[in-house]
């Protein structure tokens, strides 16, 4: 599994794009926000955590449909289905190396982005927490899409419809969280929610995505 | 006999055909009368002037918009666990349905809130949770589309269904939480007094159950179809390869 997992984020970052690319995109979207809706800082101060949480799940998206389809091109999937590890197993592998090359480096380039949309100062921490916390069922969603699509020959358009209904609940509790977090409401409830989806979404897609992947491999 | 016998197509053929006629029947029996009752011998309410009236198309297709999802739910289980063709065509031929009776939904509700509240649309949980629920039966039947293998489509398509349930059921209480509505509550219940007077809810239950009937004249005559195109292609194929 460790040797899995090496090799996925090896292929990610030799390849190039993989790493990169994600936060390019994060930083393009939020430079052309206040193209879109003006410059004025109390706008964008309002708006800041809706758009930095949008633009993780857009960059999130952009990676997706690579996770498998160039293992199942080349046939290394098969191999990995007889290998002696669940394929529930590879899955989890997979989704954890691509939050490693997306979520990881959105995590930890956020605070920097916020500084361009004005984010208020007490919302930087629960910004963090709730990326940090969010961004993994993201990444596990996205798996199980991209396992859906993965035998398809223009799956990515299909992929983002088939996905991003799904990131509804994660969004809904992870920009509200900051929100809250920002104008000093409680925030247990966002909290818990998002940590709860994240802790199911963790446990029991990869089911889900291990079996879209047998059946694509039939 | 089980009701499993019914999982073999042609045994689904024929009880569905000797059937069909009946349930159009009793379609045009109750939807007729329901919607023209309601539309045009119920007494105006003062306060909500005539629109109210799309109230008999908004709440059917509201409640089959949910409830042909939860049949697809059903389909697709039955579907994954035995193995039944007939059902996941009866999913794969609901979608649609239900697809339709949620843009009917959220249609007559734009139609009846701008006068009520002013606007076409608002971010009200129910209202939110209708869109979403419009995503995922788009989603559902374009990965119905996307994938030429019947039995692969049929799979994946189910299991779509699983987690897409369990998500939408999540985003209806995300939504909830996240905007309180406008939305008025339950117009019918089966545990609490009724909360309108009989002279609307009369005509309302009857339309229900015509948009019942009608769904299940839709979902037949779809399955139907997809049974015979299934039939086509089979014999395409038999033919390609003698």
């Amino acid at each position: 599994m460790r040797a899995l997992l090496s090799r996925d984020l090896r292929l990610a970052i030799r390849a190039g794009g993989g790493f990169g690319l994600g936060l390019a995109f994060f930083l393009i979207v939020v430079t052309l926000v206040p193209f879109g809706v003006g410059p004025q800082g109390e706008v964008l101060a309002r708006i800041a955590s809706g758009i930095l949480w949008l633009g993780a799940l857009l960059a999130c998206l952009l990676s997706l449909d690579r996770i498998f389809a160039l293992d199942f091109e080349d046939g290394s999937l098969d191999l990995l289905a007889t290998a002696p590890i669940p394929m529930e197993a590879v899955v989890t592998i997979k989704a954890l190396a691509h939050w490693i090359t997306t979520g990881l480096p959105l995590v930890l380039a956020a605070p920097l982005f916020a500084v361009l949309l004005h984010l208020p100062a007490p919302a930087y921490l629960w910004l963090e927490i709730s990326l940090l916390l969010g961004t993994p069922a993201l990444s596990v969603l996205g798996t199980f899409g991209a396992a859906l699509t993965v035998g398809l020959k223009r799956g990515g358009l299909l992929l983002s419809l088939l996905v991003l209904p799904l990131y509804v609940p994660t969004l809904i509790f992870g920009a509200e969280l900051v929100r809250r977090g920002a104008e000093g409401l409680a925030t247990q409830v966002p909290l818990a929610m998002l940590a709860g989806i994240t802790a199911a979404t963790v446990a029991l897609v990869p089911f889900a995505s291990a079996a879209a992947i047998r059946v694509n491999l039939r | 006999m089980s009701i499993w016998e019914y999982a073999n197509p042609v045994k689904f053929m024929q009880t569905s055909g000797r059937l069909l006629p009946w349930v159009v029947g009793a379609t045009v029996l109750t939807l007729v009368p329901g919607l023209v009752w309601g539309f045009f011998f119920t007494p105006v309410a003062a306060e909500f002037g005539a629109t109210v009236k799309v109230i008999y198309v908004h709440v059917p297709a509201a409640t089959f918009a949910i409830n042909i999802w939860v049949m697809m739910l059903v389909a697709s289980l039955i579907w994954l666990i035995r193995r039944h063709h007939v059902s996941a065509l009866a999913a794969r031929a609901a979608a649609p349905i239900g697809m339709v009776m949620t843009l009917i939904a959220l249609v007559t509700g734009a139609l009846w809130g701008q006068p009520m509240w002013g606007t076409w649309w608002e971010w009200d949980p129910r209202l939110t949770s209708f869109l979403i629920l419009f995503l995922f039966y788009l989603g559902y039947m374009a990965l119905w589309e996307a994938i030429d293998t019947p039995d692969t489509a049929a799979d994946l398509t189910g299991v779509l269904c699983l987690v897409g349930s369990v998500f939408a059921v999540l985003s209806r209480y995300a939504a909830i939480f996240w905007n309180q509505g406008l939305h008025q509550g339950a117009t019918l219940s089966l545990d609490k007094e009724e909360h309108i007077a009989d002279v609307y809810w009369q005509p309302l239950v009857l339309s229900i159950v015509g948009f019942g009937f009608l769904f299940v004249t839709l979902l037949l005559l779809r399955t139907r179809t997809e049974i015979r195109a299934r039939r086509i292609k089979a014999l395409e194929q038999r033919e390609r390869m003698a």
